[in-house]
């Protein structure tokens, strides 16, 4: 897959002592297995000097300053640790703003929404695309009235509040900001992230509800508002996390990423924003998978690439418009069904990786997510994980305790030189935009996760507990159900709500939303009216579709 | 339609099985169907893949039109408990009870009992090796024309 990291080892110095452990250690035998990444990457069987950059000094620096390989800020953990962030959302949005409250009264420090399906691709609860999906894999939201029930009792001026969602962002993004309004919290105290990270939706998590270039154009306006509006609010999440998930390699999940970003700011720039405006809202999202020192280097190689093509490229001069900061989630696809408490240790090693990666905040998976939705039980001994990381072991004492470590330096230095391969064949085929309609990052994750797949049933690479160390009784694993009654309560309260406005407001927001479509002003206000009126996630999208028309997928496998 | 059929060549004794994969629902987690649509093309099989958020019906009418003799569906929603039996009900209900139905994704135990009780000759859940899933259609699906 990928040429040997570096093999400096070779050209070192020669030092005798060197030359001697080389001849002594190729006489002894070696375990007979492959010793590559996770991802393909040859790893040597040792690092020395001679695997540090040359210019030790430009390339690894210090903690916050410019290229940021040891972290964004000067003061890392020591200043403040991370946010602990536990991704959550089912049922009924009473039903999730009760575990936000647990979530709160248990030390987390953020809150993080995970909405269902039909809300992530536009549906209302009562459309017949919706059946069986909804609040099931996260909260069902169709108008204003969920969003409001969804966070009461929670001072939004105060708590920092993330929402994943992406081709109908601009759409909840609305709803949040009115419902906010109502509890007398203006946009501009509002803080958070909301993902609206478009592209890698066709590359990777597959939820859209427009073709590419007008789903484009909605995020850019939303962005765009937020610069104006909401100078607390991260208006993007640029996420690789979906695409590593699909497959990707660790490089991959890199370079399409940060492509994936600059082409944002690109489109920002071109509607005659000041990169200086935006860039330092840009936040990013990344997987924490299980190949500990190769998820490291990937954080500490994205915080250069950003650093460097922002000042470089984009001629940002706000140093803040330099920093790559991010948020990570452990390896959903790590968990296995066989075993399920194993899925504990899989988080704490690729959570210590977000941690020892500088991340900004964390969110840790349950051991019972292969299963189904996480229980309280297993959501508390994920945090737990990461209290015991932050107040235990000593890791959050000194800044990248990793900067400087041979193989480290030297894995960062060998992502960071795949990602700008990617960039190389990116800009080949005419930009991101083009090489997703072109589907280029879809095959390369399509035979990424091929071939992970082949060596993992070939047993090359080990799973424990499923294709080594297996055991024949399956474990009894207490799990969350979700109430299947949900979906007929969601869909009395959507027609209570439709029952109780006043449609002809409706109707006309719609029209006007649809008249602004046609041309190029931005959507957002536009948005916001529907949403004082009530008007449905579903009425939105589908007024939005007239206009935009709809996404088919020829995909590739 | 987003479907798409795939030719390889196939063992010349035996004759090749026609197998589609689906992906019924809204959830956008396309790894899995991929990887074994790739995988059953690999061992021998003609495989239409749907892609994705497809309704109970359009998945039925696919596995109709292409004269299927199984089909995989693949749900990472929860959603698995109203979409599978409704696919199962609609096939029979077109006299395509003789297809071999397969789930794959995130299924709770207790689900995965009463999916079988439905009609679904197996569940895989996540970690299942390609080999016992290409096995087990090879098997289920020769089983009747060879006895």
């Amino acid at each position: 897959m990928s040429d040997q990291m570096t093999d400096h080892t070779e050209s070192a110095s020669g030092s005798e002592a060197l030359e001697a452990w080389r001849a002594t250690f190729a006489a002894n035998p070696q375990r007979d297995v492959p010793f590559t990444t996770l991802s393909g990457v040859p790893v040597a069987p040792l690092y020395t000097e001679a695997d540090l950059p040359s210019n030790t000094d430009d390339a690894i620096g210090l903690p916050g300053e410019y290229p940021f390989t040891r972290g964004v800020y000067p003061s890392m953990y020591r200043g403040r640790l991370w946010t602990m962030r536990q991704f959550a959302g089912f049922g009924s949005a009473e039903d999730t703003n009760e575990r936000f409250r647990y979530l709160l009264d248990h030390g987390q420090t953020g809150l993080s929404t995970a909405f269902d399906m039909p809300s992530l691709m536009g549906h209302d609860s009562d459309s017949p695309l919706s059946l069986g999906e909804v609040g099931r894999e996260g909260v069902a939201v169709d108008t204003v009235e969920d969003m409001t029930t969804l966070f009461q009792g929670i001072d939004l001026g105060e708590v920092s509040v993330s929402m994943t969602i992406n081709a109908p962002a601009a759409i909840m993004l609305a709803y949040y900001v009115v419902a906010a309004e109502r509890e007398g919290v203006p946009p501009e105290q509002l803080a958070g992230t909301i993902q609206a990270d478009i592209l890698k939706e066709y590359i990777a998590q597959k939820e859209w509800c427009f073709p590419i270039d007008p789903a484009m154009r909605i995020m850019g306006d939303m962005i765009e508002w937020c610069s104006q509006e909401m100078p607390r609010w991260h208006p993007v999440s640029i996420s690789g996390y979906h695409i590593r998930e699909a497959g990707s390699t660790a490089a991959q999940e890199l370079a399409f990423t940060l492509k994936d970003g600059l082409t944002y700011v690109e489109q920002a720039v071109e509607r005659g924003l000041d990169v200086d405006d935006f860039a330092p809202r840009l936040s990013f999202f990344f997987n924490a998978q299980i190949d500990f020192f190769e998820e490291i280097a990937k954080y500490r190689a994205a915080r250069r690439i950003w650093a460097r093509e922002l000042k470089e490229t984009f001629g940002a001069k706000n140093p803040k418009s330099w920093l790559m900061r991010f948020h990570t989630q452990t390896a959903g696809v790590s968990l296995t069904a066989q075993q399920p408490l194993n899925n504990i240790a899989r988080t704490a090693i690729e959570a210590l990786a977000g941690v020892l990666g500088g991340t900004q905040s964390l969110h840790t998976n349950s051991y019972d997510e292969a299963l189904a939705l996480p229980t309280e039980d297993a959501v508390r001994v994920a945090l737990r994980t990461q209290q015991i990381i932050a107040d235990e072991t000593g890791v959050a004492s000194t800044i990248d305790p990793l900067g400087g470590s041979y193989f480290v330096e030297a894995m960062t230095d060998k992502i960071e030189a795949d990602a700008y391969e990617y960039f190389k064949k990116i800009d080949e085929l005419g930009g991101m935009v083009a090489a997703v309609k072109a589907n280029y990052p879809q095959r390369e994750i399509a035979d990424a996760s091929y071939e992970l797949q082949q060596e993992i049933d070939s047993g090359r690479r080990v799973v424990v507990g499923v294709n080594a160390y297996t055991e024949g009784a399956v474990d009894e694993t207490p799990l969350l159900r979700i109430d299947p009654s949900i979906e007929r309560t969601q869909i009395a309260r959507l027609q209570s709500v439709r029952a109780g406005r006043d449609s002809a407001a409706v109707e006309a927001s719609l029209a006007a939303l649809k008249t602004a479509a046609s041309g190029s002003a931005n959507l957002m206000p536009l948005l916001l009216d529907c949403t004082r009126v009530h008007t449905s996630e579903g009425e939105i999208i589908d007024a939005l579709q007239e206009v935009f028309g709809k996404y088919t997928e020829s995909p590739v496998f | 339609m987003t479907s798409q059929t795939l030719d390889t060549s196939a063992p010349a004794s035996a004759r090749r099985l026609r197998v589609v994969v689906a992906k019924p629902g809204l959830d956008g987690h396309d790894r899995g169907a991929k990887i074994i649509a790739r995988a059953l093309r690999d061992a021998g099989m003609e495989v239409i893949y749907t892609g994705l958020h497809q309704t109970p019906e359009q998945i039925t009418e696919t596995v109709i039109q292409e004269d299927a003799d199984a089909v995989g569906l693949s749900i990472l929603s929860g959603a698995h408990m109203t979409l599978v039996p409704r696919i199962v009900e609609l096939l029979a209900a077109q006299g395509a009870d003789d297809v071999i139905v397969t789930v794959g994704g995130t299924i709770p135990p207790d689900d995965i009992a009463e999916l079988k009780q439905l009609g679904v000759a197996a569940v895989f859940t996540p970690g299942a090796p390609l080999e016992e899933i290409i096995s087990f259609i090879e098997g289920a699906a020769r089983k009747p024309e060879s006895l």
